[in-house]
């Protein structure tokens, strides 16, 4: 591809994802205590709002899942399900220690250890809770992952293939 | 994986709400079979937030189980580490010093406002009213601070020890709580103009899934839910513990102001009266904390003498009862967790007859059911 | 009323056949009652109008290791008064009768305990799982649970990155 070709490439690709680190819909889903933390993130003192991040009950308008808090084995299949229906591109942010891997229940007999078990995640924020400023530091690096993404050149691989 | 399952042909139709769901406070579900709009009942099925506290009290220590009470009820943990560290006191015949006493309770109605400002900002946000909330969360973020200067943690607190608890009142701090509270009790006058005598507002929760006195018993219902349905039971007055002989504060009780005793407007009432209730009870402790220590002396390592004991604490959800069995070991044998959410939700099946599928959300909210305490 | 008295009245109703009062010097007094006779005892303390235990506040189940009990912690919200009663059951095979008909809150923690430990409750209208998945195998909080290796394919361990045991 000529150097003019590869600019205007570029220049396409960026403003997709200007677009698409702006608007970060994130599902709200809450499980534990993290839950809480997430609803202070969205609040009025940590707005996360202000970076395009708005809540959506329903996984079909979401972007971004953040597994907040600890979850279960009856849990874990509607956490797949939920991820199953999110349309690509998708990212995941497991917040909290117990998201990450298992937490604080680790010897505990009903708690997954870690939900990448389940669902591939992208960024792990550890904390038991993280405060609503590490959040909000957890979804400014997933902008800038989507930053370097490319899509108009090379057709980016499905970063979250099927399992 | 799950396999969507056919519906029956007899008419009825059957969704399940949850477990995520805006609307549900955490992670339930309710298999709701409808009929149009009304629903022939709801069968709660939870379970999604089955952590195994209690058998993790028998593998950790006694000491070292505190964190995991707070994640008992992540709302108002102080509750759960207080009725805990309670349970074993007895136990040990350990006496708490005074001073440690004020601070277990005024950490506990901070958090009982603090769960309060939840459960009704969440409750009207359900019904559709998303800026009272927001409201509720700016001034809960100022109660996270005074726990934070106080225990150094926003929400999971294991801010007491057994013998008292962990660290000194902070120089300056009462006069900061004085102030935020000077602030807040206006913000009630003001949420109540926001909300609270909205008209439709009134109108979908007056006379909605009425619990009379008698079932609310029955049911082993607490806290303000059945204080809501007409009866005057509160563990700080028929139980009294720690502090609370000392302190003058009133019952809310309900008494149908709006529609009938016992409906869902009734159960908000309530909590809106014990907010103002704890900023009264806040004054009355802030101007009196005694000197001397924070923690009574106790070892490391705690072994408890062989003996069983029940402990309960009025939460802001209910009473949250610790059942704890103990071998003359450093571990328990037995730590069973009793909690307000899990009687109440137990309700929702025989209230939910004939209800509209819209009630069943301000059924569930009025309730002020949490997850973690349902499912532990 | 002190627990003595509800014991003698108890006592009298039901006779002192497998009745027993602990006073321990540690910790709440308890009444063992015997497994046949607990629903009478349940119903004629919640009757009786100076007893009035009309408050079912908790029942649980507890796995010593070479019995189980349930506990029934009740409550008097006219009288303000609570007693603890106790059934001891085999651990082999541990039944008791089932107090929902005398208090319907036993439906629920009923259900838990028959969930967690395996106790079964006879006459429960609705003796289900309600915590663990409805098909998970084993009862998680007896002392000899041993966890199951997979569910649905999820592995319930997870390498140590640390190299320490496997959690």
């Amino acid at each position: 591809m000529s150097s003019d070709a590869r600019v205007l490439t570029t220049r396409v690709d960026w403003l997709l994802n200007w677009g698409r680190w702006n608007s970060l819909w994130y599902l709200l889903f809450g499980t534990a205590c993290c839950g809480i933390e997430l609803m202070q993130t969205g609040g009025p003192r940590a707005d996360v709002d202000r970076f395009g991040a708005v809540p959506r009950a329903v996984p079909r308008q979401s972007d971004l899942m953040i597994v907040a808090g600890a979850v279960t084995y009856k849990m874990a299949e509607r956490v797949r399900l939920l991820y199953d229906q999110m349309p690509e591109p998708k990212y995941v942010i497991a917040m909290g220690s117990c998201a990450n891997c298992g937490g604080l229940f680790t010897r505990s007999y009903s708690v997954v250890k870690g939900v990448d078990l389940v669902i591939p995640v992208d960024i792990y924020l550890p904390g038991c809770a993280p405060r609503p400023e590490a959040l909000t530091d957890a979804i400014l690096k997933i902008q800038k992952k989507i930053q370097s993404e490319r899509w108009v050149a090379k057709r980016r691989p499905l970063l979250h293939g099927r399992a | 994986m799950l396999e969507p399952k056919a519906q029956p042909a007899d008419g009825v139709l059957r969704i399940n709400m949850g477990p995520q769901h805006p609307a549900t406070h955490g992670v339930i579900s309710f298999m709701v079979e409808t009929d149009g709009e009304i629903m022939r009942k709801a069968t709660p099925d939870v379970g999604f937030l089955h952590r195994g506290v209690e058998k993790m009290a028998e593998i950790t220590s006694y000491p070292g189980f505190m964190p995991y009470t707070d994640r008992v009820d992540y709302l108002a943990s102080m509750f759960a580490n207080h009725g805990y560290a309670m349970a074993v006191e007895r136990l040990l015949a350990l006496e708490v010093p005074r001073k440690a006493q004020y601070l277990r309770v005024i950490a506990d109605e901070l958090n009982r406002i603090a769960s309060h400002l939840v459960a009704t900002g969440t409750m009207a946000m359900d019904l559709g009213a998303f800026t009272p909330f927001t409201h509720w969360i700016r001034e809960r973020e100022s109660i996270n601070d005074f726990m934070e200067l106080i225990c150094g943690a926003r929400l999971t607190y294991n801010y007491l020890r057994v013998g008292g608890v962990c660290a000194d009142w902070p120089v300056g701090l009462t006069e900061k709580i004085l102030l935020w509270l000077d602030h807040f009790e206006p913000i009630i006058d003001e949420f109540n103009r926001l909300i609270t005598g909205n008209e439709i507002f009134i109108n979908r929760l007056a006379n909605v899934a009425v619990i009379p006195g008698a079932m609310a018993v029955d049911w082993a219902l607490s806290g303000p839910n059945l204080r809501a349905s007409g009866v005057p039971f509160d563990l700080r007055r028929c139980q009294p513990y720690s502090v609370y002989p000392e302190l003058q504060f009133d019952l809310a009780v309900g008494t149908g102001s709006r529609g009938t005793v016992g409906d869902c407007y009734d159960r908000f009432w309530v909590r809106i009266v014990e907010m103002r209730e704890s900023c009264r009870m806040l004054r009355q402790l802030l101007a009196g904390i005694p000197e001397g220590d924070f923690k009574a002396k106790v070892g490391r390592t705690i072994k408890v003498p062989a003996g069983e004991v029940y402990s309960a604490v009025e939460s802001a959800r209910g009473e949250i009862g610790y059942y704890l069995v103990a071998d003359g070991t450093d571990r328990p044998v037995r730590v069973k967790i009793r909690t307000g959410s899990f009687t109440a939700v137990a309700l929702v099946e025989p209230i939910s007859r004939g209800l509209m599928l819209a009630d069943l959300v301000a059924v569930i909210g009025s309730l002020d059911i949490v997850a973690p305490e349902i499912d532990r | 009323m002190d627990v003595r008295e509800i014991f003698q009245r108890l006592e009298a109703k039901l006779g002192s056949v497998g009745l027993a009062l602990a006073q321990p010097a540690a910790g709440d007094p308890s009444i063992t009652v015997p497994a046949a006779r607990l629903r009478d005892a349940c119903r004629f303390l919640k009757s009786d109008p100076d007893l009035a235990f009309d408050y079912l506040r908790c029942v649980s189940g507890v796995d010593l290791k070479d019995r189980m009990e349930s506990v029934y912690h009740l409550f008097s919200t006219q009288r303000s008064h609570g007693v603890v009663l106790k059934v001891v059951l085999d651990r082999g095979n541990p039944e008791v009768d089932s107090v929902e008909p005398v208090w319907k809150s036993a439906n629920w923690f009923e259900r838990e305990s028959f969930d967690l430990l395996g106790i079964r409750y006879l006459g429960h209208s609705n003796l289900v799982r309600v915590m663990m998945p409805g098909d998970w195998v084993g009862h998680p909080l007896r002392k000899d649970y041993v966890e199951q290796e997979h569910y649905h394919g999820i592995p319930t361990t997870r390498p140590d990155p640390v190299g320490g045991e496997d959690a």
